[in-house]
């Protein structure tokens, strides 16, 4: 089986959110970035897992320029055999999912696995993007993933539930929370990775249907109005009477 | 060029966030001049599918077909895609649930349409591109997108825009789109739902705890509470990870994202991951005994002090106010 799983890079979750360029750009000084957790704690786990007990490879692709080969190493030091940079900066999904498809096209793999969503744009697009590019089966939020041969059984999150599908190989999915547990790089897995290859794709043409204007950042909380433990009372009225919630 | 509001049913009947997908998509179209069609797969009565007219569509139209019995976010897209090509739509809405999430950026890809996923507010029209405003850094900032393409598609994120009724009159028709089950890549095997249970996802309250609760057999005044304000449960990630709840009640960064109107929480200190999962509450109430608690600059109203004493009583006080005394 062969598996590619796409990583993204984001900035590290407690990153002060600031902006440049009169708030047209993220500023990204300081900013730590990692491989954006669904990804890697669930998408590429769970894939390295699958390889472990039947075989096969796992390479990992991101799309973006040459200092996201930080990352790319680490995805390595986890255990993908190999990896390839689409050498581009990201536009948008679509243009992400296009250079994703791209490459499927030209390489053939059995599996593309995604996470559910990154953390920077919360937008739960790339995947499914790929998946109606590619025309193969796709299953969103998955948080298991087991190989019957030529098909593979996946539980996909709902509302108020889960249930169980079939999908029939190639396909997509984009990976939630249940899929696999996160794995911390071994010194072995770090020496391993600094000589396994890292392919380096030009990016292929594509159109930009859509662009990021300005950025803001929320209101702040008017702070917090504290009601004494004494009476609580008096919380159940602002609940009903102020906020009007209950 | 009518706007497309596709309208996902649930057990026979529609939801909240499919009204505010149809007054959305109303609302869009008065913009641009034109009307709001819904799109339905499931077979349901005249009746029902009227009921998404109250809020501005003047045509209800259904695709029933034993192909769509099952969710299938391809195939769902590719009726779409026909649909909209048959109906002459170049803009499509989504709620930005479960369905919306799924299908919509397969459709993008199909129809070659920019996409905006989660928009929080109307999108501002300047000559034939569309401005939309949408949370990013998972709710720490907001980006205004534009979507540049002929082919625009907006899901929009539950709770946040109102439904309108408005005094419009809809018809309801039937659309012969050509699918069959044999395109079918994806086969439902087993659908599970938590019965009884109020929807995480859907609800309006949202009482959560954290391990401020000391251990799972304490649950019982978080599970009352619940009860007595019609919520659903909810709880921190290390709750989960050492399984005194269930990891589906797991909201913050890596587990599911909550919107409620009121957001409760219980003995939660308030780490940055997990308000990334529920900063989008209209109202937050924390509690708890550690006054520097990072989730007190969260919330709306905070009660400092031990849960093992604040809870019963606020439970008392609940039931006090539900019962009118």
């Amino acid at each position: 089986m062969k598996f590619l799983v796409c990583i993204s890079k984001a900035p590290d979750t407690t990153t002060k959110i600031a902006f440049t360029d009169n708030n047209t750009k993220f500023n990204n000084d300081k900013v730590q970035f990692i491989i954006n957790p669904y990804d890697e704690w669930y998408a590429l786990v769970r894939a390295l897992e699958l390889k472990e007990k039947s075989g096969g490879t796992v390479t990992v692709l991101n799309v973006g320029a040459v200092d996201n080969e930080a990352i790319i190493r680490k995805a390595l030091a986890i255990g993908a055999d190999d990896a390839v940079r689409i050498d581009a900066e990201p536009a948008d999904a679509m243009f992400v999912a296009k250079q994703i498809a791209e490459y499927v096209k030209a390489n053939a793999f059995d599996i593309v696995l995604c996470g559910k969503e990154t953390i920077d744009y919360n937008g739960s697009e790339v995947g499914g993007m790929i998946a109606g590019l590619l025309d193969w089966g796709f299953v969103s939020l998955a948080s298991s993933l087991e190989l019957n041969g030529n098909t593979a059984t996946l539980n996909r999150e709902i509302a108020g539930g889960h249930e169980t599908v079939e999908v029939s190989i190639p396909f997509v999915l984009s990976a939630a929370k249940g899929m696999a547990e996160a794995r911390i790089p071994n010194m072995r897995g770090i020496m391993a990775a600094r000589t396994k290859p890292i392919t380096v794709v030009p990016v292929a043409a594509s159109e930009n249907y859509t662009s990021i204007l300005s950025y803001e950042l929320p209101k702040e909380k008017t702070g917090v109005r504290l009601v004494s433990a004494d009476n609580v009372d008096e919380l159940v009225a602002l609940l009903h009477n102020e906020a009007k919630v209950i | 060029m009518p706007v497309l509001v596709f309208a996902e049913s649930a057990n026979g009947t529609f939801k909240k966030s499919n009204f505010e997908a149809v007054s959305y998509g109303a609302k869009v179209a008065a913009q641009l001049g034109t009307e709001a069609f819904v799109v339905s797969f499931e077979n349901l009565s005249d009746d029902v599918l009227k009921s998404l007219g109250d809020y501005g569509a003047t045509k209800i139209y259904r695709i029933a077909n034993d192909a769509l019995k099952n969710f299938e976010a391809g195939l769902y897209a590719k009726v779409l895609h026909d649909a909209a090509k048959k109906l002459n739509a170049n803009v499509v809405i989504f709620s930005f649930n479960y369905e919306g999430k799924a299908i919509a950026p397969v459709l993008a890809a199909k129809m070659n349409a920019g996409y905006v996923a989660g928009a929080f507010a109307l999108p501002e029209l300047e000559g034939s591109t569309m401005k939309i405003r949408k949370n990013v850094f998972s709710g720490k900032a907001i980006a205004l997108y534009a979507i540049h393409s002929e082919n625009k598609i907006i899901a929009l994120t539950p709770n946040t825009v109102a439904p309108e009724k408005t005094e419009n009159k809809c018809s309801v028709e039937n659309l012969d789109i050509t699918v069959s089950s044999t395109e079918s890549k994806v086969k439902v095997k087993e659908v599970v739902k938590a019965s009884g249970k109020i929807s995480l996802s859907d609800a309006d309250i949202v009482v959560s705890a954290g391990r401020g609760l000391k251990g799972p057999e304490n649950w019982g005044m978080v599970e009352e509470m619940a009860t007595i304000l019609g919520a659903a449960t909810a709880c921190s990630r290390p709750v989960a990870d050492i399984h005194w709840r269930p990891h589906e009640e797991h909201v913050g960064q890596t587990g599911l994202t909550v919107r409620p109107n009121l957001y409760i929480a219980l003995g939660i200190s308030g780490a940055i991951q997990h308000l990334a999962g529920v900063n989008g509450s209209k109202v937050i109430v924390v509690i708890n005994k550690d006054p520097e608690a990072p989730f007190f600059k969260a919330a709306d109203y905070g009660i400092v002090g031990d849960v093992f004493e604040v809870v019963p009583k606020l439970n008392e006080a609940f039931k006090k106010f539900k019962s009118g005394a």
